[in-house]
């Protein structure tokens, strides 16, 4: 009887790791057609609606007299001795001071008035044809400044009342200090100090006249010998209160006891209206100057002296726009990614699945990997062509464009690929653990997309903490300019706003997936196929 | 007809989750509606609100979930192979969808009636609590007023279309996820992007061509003429959207293998 040597395959033995599982998963996501055609519906509807949302932007102005010709472009925005884009919109009763010296005065009164409408109607002979509603705005300022020059954008350091946040020393645009508190009004009435002692600028206050209150230093470097000293009143857009419209506004204000020392060569008080007809949306004729008696003046302003903010009525453009095409992209990954997994629950193949990789854990976690890697690659290509392609269009319609560093953009660009690759998972998650198609999708367009629209017509406080607690935090990585404290703007989500740091904002969202993926792994586990 | 308007009503009527659907719709909207509303306070010298309006913001919410019970009463039926045998017994496929259609827009009136009717409730009891009283100008929510009526009616109207809107787009996609984001992408993508664009004619095209801004105007009572559309045209807006839906999903549906 003769032995024979069993058979042996010739093939070699298959490995089972983690690579294996990952092909497989990808075999799966490739060779149904409709999910790869529905990557490229991603990327198109990431560039369309980017576009649409950037082709409805359009600035225009009127430079010609009465406004008769306009063409689409802006006024020029100065930019502050740090290089920021800023507002220098004021009027100033000023003459020049040599070497060092101080300026006081005492300020009696500060009303302000604003037109509840955003076209603004002049008659030919320059008088508002729109009726002003009496209402001052909250940073409407009025005191004593030391500029280096009366060129918009030159440094300077103030010392001022303002609307309804007491006396405020502010200098070089950015920086801002509280002086006394309360509103002036002629039985209280605010002194101000502005002493200079070469670059160093030192602001005062006082309540009674008598006894004075230092409220910080300004260190100007560079500031030249000769520099201008006096009196300016200026009125930022007014926000009434629960409203995110904002309207151009004026003021006026009230100085008496005007003392100044030092080396004055002229002596006499000059008034300028400085780039009234600049960026910064202001009220025309707004600019007027008054010597009531020797050392008194009642002068009226309108404008802005600080950062320049954007979105609504300011009309500049901060990177709002990709936020639509982000959410676009955002539904059909949605989607996607809840259907990778639930139908294989539809047709039965979870149970093939399972039984060629009974570790359940690491098959979602190939599934996650692939569908989070694929979804990446292709919201990247999306998103880098919609990013210049906006910023093309609203640049040819004349918007103005907030200077942006590379690494801002690229940060723009990646973060919104990783927010919506990590958004894909999640929905994948969900539809792991509801394992209907249905659910899921409605699951992540609830957390991913409904706090926006509920965010929009909340005021701005729970519109706030809705973007802070839901995954659309991570929409923060879109966000590109600061809040000001010191300057009134709606700081909204539509027009660029977030209330949490970029990556703090895709914590948030990569937090929620964690606990999603975690859970739908503990369920995969406990429940039948 | 009579048979097929019973058979579609069996197959509602015994599925646990039409039950929990119309319910969490109608919380959903009452929820919101008094969220909203409460954490709304009077600010003299503030503009004129429209309490009808917010007190029916509820709605943004509720419609996502009769959305999502039109689709599924569609969707349901493809995944499960239902259809096939479905339109063995009813040859006439335009009946079922017409049937289909009666039967939903039966369940969302009533679901619709109660929603509106507590909003309507709950905002009358909270809103003099935060400030909004006659000595301010503003008169108790009452539905013996015009434009009240209007807007209650109105929103009822608005759900039973987005209902039907629902139906075609589901009939016409056959996947239950596909429809659902596609709907829900039409109605919350477009006021969005109607804020995003500040070029006031496409602000006002935008918000007259979409579903969900055309529809809402109706829940308007004061200031009709700062809205973008006015109230019935918005709606009849929101009856094209459905009627195009349904007409597309019907003549799919015909031409279409089961």
């Amino acid at each position: 009887m003769t032995t024979g040597t069993p058979y042996r395959s010739e093939r070699p033995v298959g490995r089972d790791g983690f690579v294996q599982l990952l092909y497989a998963e990808w075999t799966k996501f490739r060779t149904v057609r409709s999910w790869m055609i529905s990557l490229s519906v991603v990327a198109v509807l990431i560039v369309a609606l980017s576009f649409t949302a950037a082709a409805g932007n359009h600035a225009s102005f009127c430079p010609g007299p009465n406004a008769s010709t306009c063409t689409a472009g802006h006024p020029a925005v100065p930019t502050g001795p740090g290089g920021e884009p800023v507002a220098d919109s004021f009027t100033f009763v000023h003459q020049p001071l040599v070497g060092n010296g101080n300026l006081t005065v005492r300020v009696t009164s500060l009303t302000g008035a604003y037109v509840p409408g955003n076209t603004v109607g002049v008659s030919a002979s320059g008088q508002l044809l729109t009726p002003t509603r009496p209402g001052l705005a909250q940073w409407a300022k009025a005191g004593i400044s030391i500029q280096k020059d009366t060129s918009p954008g030159s440094a300077y350091a103030a010392v001022m009342v303002t609307g309804s946040h007491g006396v405020r020393m502010q200098y070089n645009y950015t920086h801002d200090a509280a002086g006394a508190p309360g509103s002036v009004t002629a039985s209280s009435p605010r002194w101000l100090r502005l002493r200079r002692a070469g670059d160093v600028i030192t602001g005062y206050d006082s309540t009674d006249g008598t006894h004075w209150n230092k409220i910080g230093t300004a260190d100007l470097p560079g500031l030249p010998a000769a520099v201008q000293l006096g009196m300016f009143v200026t009125s930022p857009v007014l926000y009434p209160s629960g409203s995110n419209n904002g309207y151009p506004s004026r003021a006026t204000a009230s100085f008496d006891q005007i003392a100044a020392r030092g080396d004055l060569p002229h002596d006499l008080w000059t008034g300028e209206s400085i780039d009234a007809n600049g960026f910064y949306p202001t009220l025309p004729s707004a600019a007027t100057w008054h010597q009531e008696a020797n050392q008194a003046f009642t002068v009226g302003g309108s404008g802005d002296i600080g950062p320049q903010v954007g979105g609504g009525i300011f009309g500049a453009d901060v990177g709002a726009s990709l936020l639509i095409g982000g959410l676009g992209g955002l539904i059909v990954l949605i989607i996607l990614g809840a259907l990778f997994i639930t139908s294989e629950y539809r047709r039965g193949l979870i149970r093939t699945t399972f039984a060629a990789s009974p570790r359940r854990g690491r098959v979602l976690l190939a599934k996650a990997v692939v569908i989070g890697s694929v979804t990446f690659v292709v919201a990247l290509v999306g998103t880098a062509i919609a990013e210049v392609v906006s910023r093309h269009v609203l640049a040819a319609n004349g918007s103005y464009l907030f200077p942006l560093s590379a690494a801002a953009e690229i940060r723009v660009v990646v973060g919104t690929a990783l927010l919506l690759a990590v958004a894909a998972i999640l929905a994948l998650a969900l539809g792991a653990a509801l394992r209907r198609s249905a659910g899921a999708v409605v699951g992540g367009i609830v957390l991913l997309v409904l706090p926006f629209i509920l965010g929009s017509t909340l005021p701005v406080g729970p519109s706030n903490w809705l973007m802070r607690l839901t995954p659309t935090a991570a929409f923060a990585v879109q966000g590109t300019q600061p809040v000001f404290a010191q300057v009134s703007n709606a700081y909204t989500v539509v027009n660029g706003y977030y209330p949490l740091s970029p990556w703090a904002g895709l914590a948030v969202l990569c937090g929620y997936t964690a606990v999603a993926l975690g859970g739908a792994i503990w369920l995969l586990r406990r429940r039948d196929a | 007809m009579r048979d097929a308007l019973y058979a579609e009503w069996t197959k509602l009527r015994t599925l646990t989750s039409t039950g929990w659907l119309l319910s969490a719709a109608a919380v959903l909207t009452v929820g919101l509606s008094a969220a909203v509303v409460g954490a709304t306070g009077y600010t003299s010298g503030g503009p004129y609100q429209d309490l009808p309006k917010l007190a029916l913001t509820g709605i943004d919410l509720g419609q996502s979930v009769i959305a999502v019970l039109a689709v599924l009463a569609v969707s349901n039926e493809y995944s499960t192979g239902m259809m096939r045998t479905t339109l063995a017994a009813v040859p006439r496929r335009l009946v079922v969808l017409a049937a289909k259609a009666v039967n939903l827009v039966g369940l969302t009136v009533v679901a619709g009636i109660v929603a509106v009717g507590a909003c309507l409730f709950a905002a009358r009891l909270i809103l003099p609590g935060r400030g909004f009283t006659a000595a301010h100008g503003y008169p108790v929510l009452a539905l013996a007023h015009g434009p009240i009526v209007r807007a209650a009616v109105g929103s009822v109207l608005y759900l039973v279309l987005i209902a039907l809107f629902s139906l075609g787009v589901a009939t016409a996609v056959r996947d239950s996820a596909t429809a659902i984001g596609l709907v829900l992408g039409l109605l919350y993508l477009f006021p969005l992007l109607a804020q995003l664009v500040t070029d006031p004619a496409w602000h006002r095209h935008l918000q007259q061509i979409g579903p969900m801004t055309a529809g809402l105007a109706i829940q308007a009572t004061t200031n009709l003429q700062g809205l973008p559309i006015s109230p019935w045209a918005g709606l009849a807006v929101l009856a094209a959207w459905a009627g195009a839906a349904l007409i597309g999903g019907g003549v799919l549906l015909r031409h279409r293998d089961a």
